[in-house]
């Protein structure tokens, strides 16, 4: 496949913008009108030939540039890579699962050749090339979760499987949804979705922990969750706030097209082989109103699934200073007729 | 529940106590297979003739060893039959299926000290443990307790691997395992395994517990419920179809490949798209899922065909 890599910023000038390309394969992820919170988790089987789910990992025209903004926020802030040293046996898994995907499904950006352990590891995009022995940390410039977190888009975490419940014991997180890894390293299943409205009651996490408990390796595990952002930024961290937190009382009926992003979370979960453990990523993908728009169904199904949203959710989401901005804008898409069920653009 | 299967052949068959034989087992396509955990255990299912025995085993090899799984299997002459197939009719060369390895005896990583308890053919766990161990640098101690001389299972491989961390107990040699004094001396934060005939495993918990050891810290060999079960046959009141369920095979992928047409998602007993109205059952429904209530359950009147089944002559759905 063809990739052509974007230049462009998450940050200052926000020069980030999707080709029509990249606005026909986003995953939209409203099959109804309404949207509630279930346990919507699938088998991750490729899907569609040149959809977000076509393979394992998705690499996209945005990879260089997200890799350099990850770059960005690692070195003003290290702290948004942890690692307990336990986690070194399933570091290893999360390396071979990103490199082996990679190489795979995308030969001609990355090459990965394995001589019993000594591994080479070529990435043409972000211009890499090392050989290492597998299972020697001493063989990188790094920990391997962080050498190769570094070259793959979207947030990762490990979780440790212990006592019939998960905790994050290692974490690569540049481009959250107001959540922190600080604050969540070491907390269990439970404890880390406490945040979440309405969920608890409906028992949706406790049927999704069993779930992930029984996960197998070979059967990986998706599912997506959406919220909004204002400009397209990837690193809405609580630690950050102050940056990006003022950017919601800037939307109008007027901007709310350009300012306003759908922002889509693929979270595609996988089970260790060594270390029995699960890796969790997040992979985020930012789309304006107005590019949404150039499929009239999509901006019409958004009008309906904002403007009937539940309040808890809407608070939770941190939605409710710009949403009536954002649905009046939308409106203009909405002439009221039934849509037919599915997430197709057209 | 994932009924993915890998198919194998028999390389090595090694005699190693009077009742236990060692078989080796690699890809039938001369692939590699999955790296595992320690502690991890695969279902082997073995077709004899129509009747079709699925066993759980403990994998016991090194778990960067992709080329080979080993495992072992003890006689077991009052069993359901699997152990006595696997013995007398497994020659090198023969054709088995097994699953992806599954972990419910998983070291804890959080441990500060691991205490190994085997009895007997128990010490196959262990085999692939002391991997993870030795790997990660843990500390820890084997007892392993068995009959007589020519019953300790890899003792002289365990001496050469362990030294003098490992302690061995020949109920032939009058030596006695202690469980409460080998407990009773650890340090805070001890995590213990036990995996061996059951009373072992009885005294072995009833003992830490005693000692007010915490729950987390205490841990026994699990073998996951095998994948499938029984075949079955289901009767569709909609559409007038019968589908039989083969044993290795979900009632909804069975369903899927007959053409009916059911919505689904999680495949796993989560989601509740599936659910599948029973209008009519003379005999039990298998509920494996996590989505229905143990009320809904008890009705009779929904199942969840991604993991659960029936046992039963006549089941009818509402499709
Ligand atoms: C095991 C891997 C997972 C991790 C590490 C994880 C982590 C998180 C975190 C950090 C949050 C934000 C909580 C906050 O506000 O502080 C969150 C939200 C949420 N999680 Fe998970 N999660 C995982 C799996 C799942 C699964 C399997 C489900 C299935 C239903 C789920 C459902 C949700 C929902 C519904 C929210 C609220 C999202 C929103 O409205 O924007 N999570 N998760």
């Amino acid at each position: 496949m063809a990739l052509a890599f974007k230049k462009e910023t998450f940050r200052d000038d926000y020069t980030y913008r999707n080709s029509p390309e990249a606005i026909r394969r986003f995953p939209f992820p409203f099959p109804e009108d309404r949207y509630m919170y279930s346990v919507n988790m699938e088998p991750h089987v490729p899907g569609a030939k040149g959809s977000a789910v076509e393979h394992i990992l998705d690499v996209d025209e945005h990879y260089v540039a997200e890799c350099a903004d990850k770059a960005i926020t690692l070195a003003q802030d290290p702290g948004r890579y942890a690692a307990l040293p336990h986690t070194m046996d399933a570091q290893w898994d999360v390396l071979e699962l990103i490199m082996d995907a990679l190489a795979n499904d995308y030969p001609e950006q990355f090459k990965l050749s394995k001589n019993g352990n000594v591994w080479s590891w070529e990435n043409k995009p972000l211009n890499i090339k090392d050989t290492f022995t597998f299972g020697d940390r001493d063989t990188l410039p790094m920990e391997p979760f962080e050498y190769i977190g570094r070259q793959i888009q979207g947030d990762w975490t490990i979780l440790d499987q212990r006592d019939n419940d998960l905790y994050v014991d290692a974490g690569i997180v540049t481009s959250q949804a107001d959540w922190s890894l600080m604050f969540d390293a070491g907390m269990s299943f439970m404890q880390w979705h406490g945040p979440v409205p309405q969920a608890h009651e409906m028992g949706i996490f406790e049927r999704a922990l069993k779930y992930l408990l029984n996960m197998q390796y070979g059967s990986p595990v998706r599912r997506f969750n959406w919220t909004m952002t204002i400009n397209p930024r990837l690193d809405t961290s609580p630690e950050n706030y102050e940056q990006w937190g003022q950017d919601r009382n800037t939307v109008t009926p007027q901007n709310a097209g350009e300012k306003v992003h759908l922002r889509v979370e693929l979270q595609t979960l996988y089970r260790l082989p060594r270390s029995n453990g699960i890796v969790f990523s997040i992979r985020c993908y930012l789309i304006s109103l107005e590019d949404l728009a150039t499929y009239p169904r999509w901006a019409k199904r958004m009008h309906r699934v904002l403007r009937d949203l539940h309040p808890d959710l809407a608070e939770y989401k941190g939605l409710v200073k710009y949403r009536d901005a954002a649905v009046q804008w939308l409106s203009k898409f909405d002439d009221g007729a039934p849509l037919e069920l599915g997430t197709q653009a057209e | 529940m994932s009924l993915n299967s890998v198919n194998v052949k028999v390389a090595a068959i090694e005699r190693v106590t009077p009742l236990v034989k060692h078989f080796t087992l690699v890809r039938e396509d001369g692939g590699k297979l999955p790296p595992f955990s320690g502690g991890s255990h695969i279902v082997v299912s073995m077709d004899a003739g129509g009747k079709v025995y699925r066993n759980a085993y403990s994998l016991m090899g090194s778990p960067e060893d992709t080329d080979a799984y080993h495992i072992s299997v003890r006689r077991q002459e009052r069993s359901r039959g699997g152990s006595v197939f696997m013995h007398d009719k497994v020659t090198e060369g023969s054709a088995l299926q097994i699953t992806a390895p599954t972990n419910l005896f998983a070291i804890s990583r959080m441990g500060r000290k691991h205490v190994l308890i085997a009895g007997g053919i128990g010490i196959t766990p262990f085999m692939s443990q002391l991997h993870d161990i030795a790997r990660n640098g843990f500390d820890y101690e084997l007892h392993y307790a068995f009959r007589s001389p020519e019953h300790g299972a890899f003792s002289d491989q365990l001496k050469a691997r362990c030294g003098e961390r490992a302690h061995f107990y020949v109920d032939s040699n009058g030596k006695k395992l202690d469980i409460r004094e080998v407990l009773s001396r650890q340090p805070l934060g001890t995590h213990v395994y036990v995996c061996g005939p059951g009373t072992m495993v009885a005294a072995v918990l009833e003992t830490a517990r005693d000692l007010g050891w915490p729950e987390r810290h205490i841990h026994s060999e699990q073998f996951g419920a095998p994948p499938g079960g029984e075949p079955f046959k289901v009767a569709l009141a909609k559409s007038g179809l019968e589908v039989e369920v083969p044993g290795d095979t979900s009632m909804l992928q069975a369903l899927e490949d007959a053409g009916v047409e059911i919505d689904s998602l999680c495949r796993g007993g989560a989601c509740g798209r599936c659910m599948t109205e029973v209008l009519a059952c003379d005999g039990e429904l298998l509920h494996h899922d996590d989505y229905l209530s143990e009320a809904e359950k008890a009705s009779g009147k929904k199942m969840m065909p991604c993991v659960s089944r029936a046992r039963c002559t006549h089941l009818l759905v509402n499709l």
